[in-house]
């Protein structure tokens, strides 16, 4: 069991992490008794296991995630949605009409059409089916007001901060309510456009500079400054 | 017929260089906005840009592959990257090439990790000057990186081949179009693997293992270039934060 990179560095696609008996985590794979990473990312080596954080990445669905999509075509029975995936979400008829839905008397335009914005859970994805969406849970469904920011999926969790610490901070300097979706679509709602835009520039902070530490603090700084300057005009 | 020395009395190349050395070799990762990677590389006179879309879904349908991924490369040269004006429409040997390099990336791309889609590469050769293949392969690998998808390896290629005689590394176009043999190869360092190895010319069986041999110390050169162009991209966000 030997280390070849310092936790924390930033590692590349191939790069040699460890070697030995580790237990395989996100991102790496073993090649011999070499473990190596896949992605350009921050290594974790840490007692027995490897793993690296990507540093940019797309979204891979997940059954149980949130997430924000845009509706990109109506079918007959069923929605397709653009949930910035490899795949499209599949959001069923019945999601909106319920267990009565009926095609010949249901019309789907009239619950969702093109461009249409919507919070959403997997309910089902597998490597042979696309990810399958539902509504049927408390905070679901069509998004009426707010503006939604995407960052590179990859970044959520730090978007998120330790026990949502970031969030936290965000939410409660800005008044915005925030909805993060876990592809890394994040909806933002307050009375006060300047706090949603705030919001906007934040996170295009923390996108760009998700790989660096202290960034709790310095986002909550940076908050302070603009809001005070914000009442000063 | 005369014919044009490429070697002079010092050893030294037309382009001032000695026999075992690189042109110089300027890269950039995350040039392109919109793509979701991209890399830029500047080679000797090569310029060449590389982009990467994906994983997508795969259009047209019938390509969909339902246990991995699909590559789709398009390697292009712009009117303007030649003395003479080339035709925009892929040519047969762009056609060749966009297959040749596909292939030679398809081993270190974790495919089977996302089944059903698609990913695109797009290379484009804004100005050509010899071992565009080499040169747009090694731009391509850090695009895919820069993607953010999955990779078992970055993969890095260089030419070697036989001018005037004698052995040379990394061949310009004159020395390409004038010299006898050209053999350029792609190699991915972490897996120990050939995933390119063409050949075009004459050499005897002993200045052909010298070649590759050389060619292969070409790579492992560039790999180095590679991975420090990738980490200079993330370390300069974090100097501009620390300057904040």
């Amino acid at each position: 069991m030997t280390k070849l990179v310092s936790d924390r560095q930033i590692v590349v696609p191939g790069e040699a992490l460890a070697e030995g008996d580790y237990r395989v985590g996100e991102n790496v794979y073993r090649h011999g008794k070499t473990i190596l990473s896949t992605m350009v990312g921050i290594a974790r080596v840490e007692e027995d296991r490897v793993s690296v954080i990507a540093l940019h990445g797309f979204y891979m669905p997940a059954v149980g995630d949130v997430v924000i999509g845009i509706v990109e075509d109506v079918g007959v029975t069923h929605w397709l949605v653009d949930i910035n995936a490899p795949y499209p979400g599949v959001l069923r008829a019945s999601e909106a009409f319920g267990r009565g839905f009926d095609p010949t008397r249901h019309e789907l335009l009239d619950e969702l059409k093109i461009g249409d914005v919507l919070i959403a859970k997997v309910l089902s994805f597998d490597r042979t089916h696309d990810p399958v969406l539902t509504l049927g849970e408390g905070g679901l469904g069509k998004i009426r007001d707010g503006v939604v920011v995407s960052l590179t999926p990859s970044k959520v969790p730090r978007l998120i901060g330790r026990k949502g610490s970031m969030l936290g901070i965000i939410q409660q300097k800005t008044g915005c309510q925030l909805t993060v979706g876990q592809n890394g679509m994040v909806l933002a709602r307050s009375q006060d456009k300047r706090m949603e835009n705030l919001v906007i520039k934040i996170i295009k902070l923390i996108e760009r500079e998700a790989h660096t530490s202290g960034l709790t603090n310095r986002v909550a700084k940076l908050l302070d400054a603009e809001i005070e300057r914000m009442k000063g005009d | 017929m005369g014919k044009t020395r490429l070697i002079d009395e010092n050893g030294l190349r037309s382009d001032g260089r000695r026999a075992d050395e690189l042109r110089p070799i300027k890269i950039e990762v995350g040039t392109l906005e919109n793509a979701n990677g991209s890399a830029y590389i500047e080679q000797g006179k090569c310029k060449i840009l590389a982009a990467v879309y994906g994983p997508h879904e795969a259009h047209p349908r019938h390509l969909t592959q339902p246990d991995r991924a699909i590559l789709r490369c398009r390697y292009h040269m712009a009117p303007f990257s030649v003395p003479e004006r080339k035709s925009p429409a892929p040519s047969r040997r762009e056609i060749e090439l966009s297959k040749v390099i596909r292939e030679s990336l398809e081993p270190v791309v974790m495919t089977e990790l996302f089944p059903r889609t698609m990913i695109d590469i797009f290379i484009e050769v804004l100005q050509a000057d010899g071992g565009t293949r080499c040169v747009g392969l090694t731009a391509a690998s850090l695009a895919l990186a820069d993607a953010g998808i999955p990779l078992r390896g970055l993969v890095c290629a260089c030419a070697a081949g036989k001018v005037d005689g004698q052995i040379v590394l990394d061949l310009n176009d004159l020395e390409d179009k004038e010299g006898e043999a050209d053999c350029p190869i792609a190699f991915i360092p972490q897996l120990n693997v050939f995933s390119l190895l063409q050949m075009d010319g004459l050499m005897l069986a002993e200045e052909y293992e010298k070649a590759v041999n050389l060619a292969l110390e070409g790579c492992r050169r560039i790999y180095e270039m590679q991975i420090e162009a990738i980490k200079k991209k993330y370390r300069e966000a974090k100097a501009e934060d620390n300057n904040q």
